[in-house]
């Protein structure tokens, strides 16, 4: 018999511990469904503001050195209110939602707007790196990221995630905060602030100039957060950063993940991620003499 | 270390024909890119102004690549303004390409939708029978035709029809292609070009049994099936296609009614 790769987050129940990663593929419920039928265990939604954003001139989305990914979308979303009239009409298809804004009013109105779909769950971004006054700019100001999870919470019975980045508070502070808040899980970490310049033209690539990197150039520093989240103890954490196989998630795991997220490894169309990913987890898991994730969340910490 | 591939790799515009008062092709050499398949892309960086998915244009020499570009927005503006000597960034090519089959042909294009075509014939295997529907809507507008009857001199048949009637027959392509197909005789049907015309191609040549593809274009930032802008139903244009089978299209909620907006709000078309 397979060994079972089911997982609890907190309050919230997955079927297999690798996730959609937010930004990624995230606004189409017909590709969510596509996701989820690939084994991912949940899918995170784009990150929506409360208006439509139509985010920076192309290009937007380019390779970076080392395997890597660079990119400064800008958080184009077509707003929270068509969103959830999608959704609406794909109740089969439980997302997580992911939220984007200033301050609590933002949050609160968006949450409201969601109330009959079919949400799992909410991941507030507080950690987009090269948009103003949104994402890591609110994360770095401790007092409102304690001010909006708290309002979160109160808006919505769903458990809520907060997602922290790198900026240029430490992220410990700002995960202290939203655990505080009430925070049901942690999911570290956002893309890393970066820059490309291209040498013949001596231009910077992305229109936004700066970006953020993602993929297996940060899987360490993506690790070594987990693994401090995990020190300091008392919360789930969902890991992400540079994950493409199952070793790396099962190193996720063992550093103090309760799940992983998976995004830039799909480039190039590799929606297969998932399933591979979860295979090689229930491998590693039979060779080892797990019987459930759980008993690896955090072993490296105690070797 | 090698250099990301999806890193835009500079090229310097060798050469610019201008083929109608707004479209330009722009060549320079790129051997990768020079052996891309028939519908396949690139992503093209207009230094300082943007990035833009573009097909891949064949070039008569060898080792070289080109693109063919309307003006529209910006980019596509600032990539027609780039003169002799101008750099552009280049990553790809991306996505599939057509399935070619043998027998008889027909390729229903129009405007810079021809240029997936045009690589078509260039890689035809030589006993296909091809006959080419170019549509425009006046004959200002049409091109590429004295280019596809050079690249192929035998078994290519070359058909224009402008709206109004300035040249060749007169009326809709979709319509030509519709009677073409009336007379039979047809193995194969590949189009390219807008996207209502695409769709009443693509029925037409199902509801008579005649194997069909279309190459379809979406709002793409990325090319690399990440951002999902190019979604169609469930599917990305930029990695699942951009070419597919008419027996797909069919059943697509989105084909020839949809689009997602850069915001990715649907929107029709
Ligand atoms: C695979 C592919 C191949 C292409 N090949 C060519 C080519 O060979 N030659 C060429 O001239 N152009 C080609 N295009 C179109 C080109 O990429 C640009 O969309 C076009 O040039 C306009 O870009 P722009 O930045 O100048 O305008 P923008 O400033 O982007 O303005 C264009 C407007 O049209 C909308 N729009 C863009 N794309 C679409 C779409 N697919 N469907 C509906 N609305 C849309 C935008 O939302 C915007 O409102 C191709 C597109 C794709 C996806
Ligand atoms: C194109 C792109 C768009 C992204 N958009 C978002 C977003 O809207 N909200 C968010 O919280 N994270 C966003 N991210 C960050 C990812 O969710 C993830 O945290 C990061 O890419 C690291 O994981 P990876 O290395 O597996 O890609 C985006 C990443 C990429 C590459
Ligand atoms: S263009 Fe980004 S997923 Fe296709």
């Amino acid at each position: 018999m397979p060994v079972p790769l089911s997982t609890n987050v907190g309050p919230l129940e997955l079927e297999s511990p690798t996730m959609l990663a937010s930004g990624i593929l995230g606004i189409s419920t017909e590709v969510f469904g596509r996701i989820l039928g690939e084994g991912a265990g949940a899918v995170v939604t784009k990150s929506l503001s409360t208006e439509p954003w139509e985010g920076y001139a192309n290009p937007t989305v380019i390779g970076a050195d080392n395997g890597g990914m660079l990119n400064a979308v800008g958080l184009s979303n077509p707003g929270a209110a068509e969103f959830a009239s999608m959704l609406k009409k794909s109740p089969d298809v439980p997302v997580i939602v992911s939220l984007v804004g200033s301050a609590e009013p933002d949050f609160e109105a968006m949450v409201s707007e969601f109330k009959d779909c079919n949400v799992i769950g909410y991941e507030l971004n507080l950690s987009c790196p090269h948009v103003a006054k949104v994402g890591l700019e609110v994360g770095d100001d401790v007092e409102l990221v304690g001010r909006i999870v708290g309002a979160v919470k109160r808006a919505t019975p769903s458990p809520v995630m907060a997602k922290v980045g790198l900026g240029s508070a430490n992220y410990m502070d700002t995960v202290t905060a939203a655990v505080d808040a009430g925070a049901d899980a942690i999911t570290a970490i956002n893309t890393i602030r970066a820059m490309a310049i291209d040498a013949d033209t001596a231009v910077p690539v992305l229109s936004n100039k700066f970006g953020g990197l993602s993929g297996a150039p940060i899987k360490p520093i993506a690790l070594r957060c987990v693994y401090e989240i995990a020190e300091r103890g008392g919360i789930p954490i969902i890991g992400c950063g540079g994950i493409s196989t199952w070793r790396d998630a099962v190193e996720f795991i063992l550093a103090g993940a309760s799940a992983v997220q998976i995004g830039s490894a799909l480039s190039g169309g590799r929606t297969g991620v998932f399933s591979q990913v979860n295979a090689g987890i229930g491998r590693y898991m039979e060779q080892k003499g797990h019987s459930a994730i759980s008993g690896m969340v955090g072993l490296a910490a105690k070797s | 270390m090698q250099q990301n591939p999806n890193v835009p790799s500079v090229r310097t515009v060798l050469s610019v024909t201008d083929e109608t008062p707004t479209v330009r092709t722009l060549e320079f050499a790129d051997d990768i890119l020079a052996s891309s398949r028939p519908g396949q892309f690139a992503m093209v960086w207009v230094p300082r102004i943007g990035e833009l998915p573009m097909s891949v244009m064949v070039s008569e020499t060898r080792g070289n690549a080109a693109f063919t570009v309307r003006v529209h927005g910006a980019t596509s503006t600032g990539l027609y303004n780039t003169p002799v000597g101008g750099a552009i960034g280049v990553r790809g090519p991306y996505g599939n390409s057509f399935d070619i089959r043998r027998g008889r042909a027909l390729l229903v294009g129009g405007g810079t939708g021809l240029v997936p075509l045009m690589r078509l014939i260039s890689q035809a295997p030589d006993d296909l029978e091809i006959t080419l529907l170019m549509g425009a809507r006046t004959s200002d507008e049409v091109f590429f035709g004295q280019r596809a009857a050079r690249m192929r001199p035998d078994r290519l048949d070359v058909v224009v029809t402008t709206d109004d009637g300035t040249l060749g027959v007169a009326g809709n392509v979709a319509d030509e292609a519709a009677r073409r197909l009336g007379d039979g005789g047809f193995d194969a049907v590949y189009t390219c070009g807008p996207e209502l015309m695409m769709r009443r191609v693509v029925d037409e040549a199902r509801s008579r049994g005649v194997f069909v593809q279309a190459s379809i274009e979406r709002v793409m930032k990325c090319g690399l099936g990440i951002c999902g802008s190019c979604c169609m139903d469930s599917h990305l244009v930029c990695t699942d296609g951009t070419v597919f089978d008419g027996d797909h299209l069919a059943k697509s909620g989105d084909f020839g009614y949809a689009y997602r907006s850069k915001s990715g709000k649907s929107t029709p078309y």
